[in-house]
């Protein structure tokens, strides 16, 4: 059965009642699906307030990732980033990312910084560091290739509860574990999926794979996380993401070589002005 | 002036490097790039380089040292050109020679550096910090470094930038006999200024910015000497009429703002300068509009339209094209692989209806290789046009860039 869970309760939150509910959900649920009182649509929001739960308080991370795309034909090209994520603990506001490109050479030092908003289009500003240039950006390009990889730009935002309407579908084993399946519908504006299917892992929440489904209503993508590792005593990081477009037979793998937390960052390390200042 | 300025940056610089600190971490990078511009029409006088092919070699390593956790940094980054097809082309600069440091609320560059400031795409009229080099690309996007010293101060109400810029830079000019050269010899070297102390004077410059929701707003303040010249024709001896550069001192107010709404960006900046005959003002306004996911593929295409205004008098200010323009362009990014992006746009005269129109595209070729293709033609150029000198210098260039 499920172990206690550690919770914090956010501001705002219904957290308060939300680990006995679910408790109570999941117990029914095992028992006999079929209860009133549970609609699949509560519980899939409860799996997802848990997977939020479960990750808040972890300040700031920063991460140096490799990136490569393939084709079907093998052929393949790589990309050396940086990730620097800033925890915005406000509920109605996301997490606040920089992207430092490191690789490939021409693109060296050329940064993305987003403020993920909820259901807003999120804030972005591009540096270009040959004009030493900050561009604001227009963020409505959500479903648009993530510098030319099989990940859209809302592949990689920040996971916020409010962003979906969530439906739990049933519950099945996933490799050694045992999995819930969500499927999630996008709330948010320029989404390029009609619904995503989540496998998240009972034991610790974490998200084991997606599948995506266009606007036709067709699986597009499929993206597989693995390689776990525990930061802090509490918070889960997937090193490897490996993200497949049925539709094309493109793959991007990302490969995340180093983690830290807790490095001290502040808004001032996401300032749009301080762009010019990363090399 | 000069000497001790360098001196006092290379004290503050050396002090820093011998700080007693965590080990810090050296990164060298940089290019090399070689280029050839084709021109398909004879030049337009007597002796100028009338090789239809111009080959071009450049060079540019970036020395970067940090220490003390990234909060101090120290930079190098030299350039340096051969030209084939003009003498004034082949030439160095250094780009930048600059310490840094790093506070939470505020930072510091001493040294040589580059400053971008603007939102448009047609004309950089607030970019004012840095002198255009003018031989790299006549597109003004290539600047001279600059020394300075900056403070950047960040507040909740807005970053406040703050420059003091000793050493002025002169622009640099195409060759006599190069292409793409006025309609008259330049006299470089006979440079004339409005203060006394010459390159010397001392300029200032600040810059309040700041984000407020959609909003981009930046406003900034010059004093000191003009980065445009005016040209002044002067008779020689011998006849000749050589257009000789006057760098007045000007006060100038820049504002620059973005709004960006879903796939609209709305673009405006706006000047007014004093201290080149009366006082005048220039303005660049309009709009990128951005079709994400053309046909539902990966590429994105974004429509561009600006107007241009400048009331200045073309003849007790530095003359400009840009007096009564209309900019239309197009932004295809493919958003593959290999970033392929091409930038298509035309500045046409309401009044002469001349029109300069230009091309660029760029895209990698392996893992540190990039291609980049850039054309300019200049059609219906008429004789009274300040563009009238370089009417017959369309070109054509094929540009392969190393990294490493």
């Amino acid at each position: 059965m499920r172990r206690k869970v550690p919770y914090s309760p956010s501001p705002g939150s219904k957290g308060a009642r939300a680990v006995p509910f679910i408790a109570a959900v999941m117990a029914l649920v095992a028992a006999a699906p079929a209860v009133q009182a549970a609609t699949p649509e509560e519980i899939g929001l409860e799996i997802a307030k848990e997977i939020d739960r479960r990750d808040l308080g972890f300040g700031d991370s920063f991460a140096v990732l490799k990136m490569t795309l393939s084709n079907r034909h093998g052929q393949k090209s790589t990309r050396q980033l940086r990730i620097q994520t800033l925890e915005v603990p406000a509920p109605d506001q996301g997490d606040k990312t920089l992207t430092i490109f490191d690789q490939p050479r021409d693109i060296e030092g050329t940064a993305l910084l987003s403020f993920t908003k909820i259901l807003d289009p999120d804030d972005q500003w591009l540096y270009l560091p040959a004009l030493k240039r900050v561009k604001r950006i227009s963020s409505a390009n959500k479903s648009g290739p993530f510098v030319g990889s099989e990940f859209a730009y809302e592949d990689l935002l920040s996971f916020e509860v409010a962003k979906y309407d969530y439906r739990w579908l049933r519950d099945e084993p996933c490799g050694e574990l045992t999995c819930f399946v969500v499927e999630r519908v996008p709330l948010y504006e320029n989404s390029g999926y009609t619904r995503q299917t989540v496998w998240v892992d009972q034991k610790e929440y974490r998200i084991m794979r997606t599948e995506f489904f266009d606007r036709k209503e067709t699986l597009l993508k499929t993206l597989v996380l693995s390689d776990y590792k525990q930061y802090l005593g509490q918070y889960w990081r997937a090193h490897r993401l490996v993200m497949e477009n049925h539709q094309t037979g493109k793959a991007t793998e990302l490969r995340f070589d180093q983690y830290e937390f807790r490095k001290g960052l502040s808004d001032a390390n996401f300032n749009p002005n301080r762009l010019k200042r990363l090399r | 002036m000069r000497a001790a300025w360098a001196g006092a940056a290379l004290a503050g610089i050396l002090t820093a490097i011998a700080t007693p600190t965590r080990a810090g971490e050296f990164d060298f990078s940089g290019f090399i790039s070689t280029e050839l511009r084709a021109y398909p029409y004879s030049p337009a006088f007597d002796r100028q380089f009338d090789d239809p092919l111009a080959p071009s070699i450049a060079l540019q390593p970036e020395f970067r040292y940090r220490w003390n956790g990234g909060d101090d940094r120290f930079t190098l980054v030299p350039f340096a050109r051969a030209d084939a097809g003009d003498d004034q082309r082949t030439h160095i600069d250094l780009r930048e020679l600059n310490w840094v440091h790093l506070a939470d609320d505020w930072d510091l560059l001493l040294g040589v550096s580059k400053v971008f400031w603007g939102v448009a795409e047609s004309r950089h009229l607030v970019d004012i910090v840095n002198q255009t080099d003018l031989v790299e690309n006549i597109d003004t996007e290539d600047k001279l470094g600059q020394p300075m010293a900056n403070l950047n101060l960040l507040n909740d109400w807005g970053n406040v930038s703050l420059f003091v810029l000793p050493g002025f830079r002169e622009r640099s000019f195409p060759g006599d006999e190069a292409r793409l050269r006025g309609a008259l010899p330049i006299a470089e070297q006979e440079a004339e200024f409005e203060s006394s102390l010459k390159q010397g004077h001392i300029d200032f410059a600040a810059r309040w910015s700041q984000v407020i929701g959609d909003w981009d707003i930046g406003l900034s303040q010059f004093h000191g000497t003009s980065r445009e010249p005016r040209l002044r024709p002067r008779i020689e001896s011998d006849g000749d009429v050589v257009l000789v550069p006057k760098y007045d001192i000007i006060d100038q107010t820049g504002l620059d703002v973005q709004a960006t709404l879903d796939a609209w960006l709305l673009k405006l900046e706006a000047i007014t300068r004093g201290g080149q005959g009366e006082r005048f003002y220039a303005t660049v306004a309009g709009f990128e509009y951005t079709l994400f996911r053309l046909l539902g593929g990966a590429a994105d295409l974004g429509l561009l339209a600006e107007y241009l205004h400048d009331s200045r008098d073309q003849d007790e200010a530095p003359p400009t094209p840009f007096d009564d323009d209309f900019f239309v362009g197009a932004r295809l990014a493919l958003n593959d692989v290999d970033d392929t992006e091409i930038l298509a746009g035309a500045v046409i005269d309401r009044d002469t209806q001349a029109t300069f129109i230009s091309l660029e595209a760029e895209r990698r070729l392996s893992g540190n290789m990039n291609l980049e293709v850039e054309a300019r033609f200049f059609v219906k150029v008429p004789d009274s046009d300040v563009l009238s000198g370089i009417r017959r210098d369309d070109y054509v260039e094929i540009r392969l860039s190393t990294f490493f």
